[in-house]
């Protein structure tokens, strides 16, 4: 089976639809499938719902089909840096459903590892308890009971992806911190397309070096990226 | 007399125990790292995906690639292991990390956080900081005693939205060091040039000792 595609435009061909939920990797605009996001902003899909941990800047990343109105909803952690985001959420024109960040991952994780839900103490006695089952676990000093609330399993219609490497067969290997919520966001879709900077020929990779295996992966392309630095810092020589 | 910035910094870095992993919040705590006392190995853990956090890079050598969790340029060590955001909040979750030093709006004397939001104005979200609070093995804050109007940020009850309930174990302010006990709060040590009397009559919180 070909995993291949020329292009973002062509990897997204028969997959997107109006109203769908994607679930995208990167960490700030540190490993965004910039490529894939493009390409959705050009075919015109729109009422998308997103579960990324960021919304990207005003003109890059989800921040560019928020500017093109295909937006419906954003289920985030942190959406500090984008202006037309918040014009939008204040107007009442875009849902916003904060999770906390390690929420989102493991919402993320356990959806793609067939997990309804799981307990956790994050949010415990704050807003983001509200409406949750909540439970207790001896977990505490001794066997004492602990307070637990329950989060969901994300099961998206599609996961796109930023890798470093891919092989023919979509065995991904990720670069420094730009794995971030790749790996777990692209186990949670239905179709995962992966943006990669270099395909290389299967068995170049290391088998026991690959980072997400091919399984979790069905359509790779390779491309230019502009990689973006958000906040440039650095230290005297 | 009080403790600026960097001396609050210097003394939270005191909290710190040779080979712990431990995550720095912004702002104050993450000048912490300057402060990290002789012979104390301490790994630090950026919750986007990373332990053994470096510096800053030289200019000409950053790597977009490589940032911590206020999206800075940073650099790695040769100890630095990478990993993706679903097993970073797994170590966190799982009580492996064994101290966060953060920043606080609100602290009470019960323990409770406030840092994410103020209601009516923009909410820019909680990131990491409820999962944070809620898994890692001690929790320090490091904070302005009062705010800009000279209120206590000290107090009885939160009045802000919480980040976390009955997480705070330790207060490092520009006054002094409290701890969060059975009551209240317990003076540790008052700031340099601080008495504590001053210290008591900054603070909101019933202070039990």
């Amino acid at each position: 089976m070909k995993k291949v595609y020329a292009n973002a435009t062509e990897a997204l061909e028969g997959v997107l639809s109006d109203g769908m939920f994607i679930a995208s990797g990167g960490f700030g605009l540190c490993g965004i499938p910039e490529l894939l996001l493009d390409a959705i902003k050009d075919s015109g899909v729109k009422d998308l719902t997103f579960a990324s941990n960021n919304a990207g800047v005003d003109d890059f990343g989800i921040g560019i089909l928020l500017q093109t109105k295909q937006v419906k909803k954003m289920i985030s952690s942190y959406v500090g840096e984008n202006a037309e985001f918040m014009r939008q959420y204040l107007s009442g024109e875009l849902e916003l459903e904060f999770n906390p960040q390690g929420t989102l991952a493991e919402r993320m994780r356990a959806g793609g590892a067939g997990i309804p839900g799981f307990f956790t103490k994050t949010g415990v006695g704050t807003v983001i308890a509200e409406g949750k089952l909540e439970k207790q676990f001896p977990t505490g000093p001794d066997g004492a009971m602990e307070d637990y609330i329950m989060e969901e399993g994300i099961f998206a219609d599609l996961a796109i992806v930023k890798a470093w490497k891919a092989d023919e067969t979509g065995n991904l290997v990720f670069r420094k911190t730009a794995r971030n919520f790749n790996a777990p966001a692209a186990t949670c879709g239905k179709i995962c397309i992966a943006e990669v900077e270099e395909i290389v020929p299967t068995g170049s990779l290391d088998p026991d070096a690959i980072h997400l295996p091919g399984i979790y992966v069905h359509r790779i392309i390779q491309g230019d990226h502009e990689k973006r630095i958000e906040q440039r810092t650095v230290r005297e020589a | 007399m009080a403790w600026d910035r960097n001396q609050m910094a210097a003394r939270a870095a005191q909290e710190l125990q040779d080979g712990w992993y431990v995550n720095l919040g912004i702002g104050i705590p993450t000048l912490v790292s300057n402060y990290i006392p002789e012979g104390v190995e301490v790994t630090l853990q950026s919750e986007n995906g990373m332990l053994g956090m470096g510096p800053f890079p030289i200019a000409g050598e950053e790597d977009a690639d490589l940032i911590n969790a206020g999206k800075q340029t940073i650099t790695e060590l040769p100890q630095t292991a990478y990993f993706d955001s679903a097993q970073s909040f797994a170590m966190i979750r799982g009580g492996k990390i064994a101290m966060a030093i953060l920043g606080a709006m609100e602290v009470a004397e019960n323990g409770d956080l406030a840092n994410w939001m103020i209601p009516g104005k923009l909410v820019k979200g909680m990131g990491g900081a409820m999962d944070l609070v809620a898994g890692v093995g001690r929790v320090v804050v490091v904070m302005d005693h009062a705010n800009k109007h000279g209120q206590s940020k000290v107090l009885k009850e939160c009045t802000l939205p919480l980040t976390g309930k009955g997480v705070v174990d330790r207060i490092i302010t520009n006054l002094g060091v409290l701890d969060v006990v059975e009551g209240g709060l317990k003076i540790v040590e008052c700031a340099e040039g601080v008495s504590e009397a001053e210290l008591r009559a900054a603070t909101e919180a019933t202070i039990v000792n």
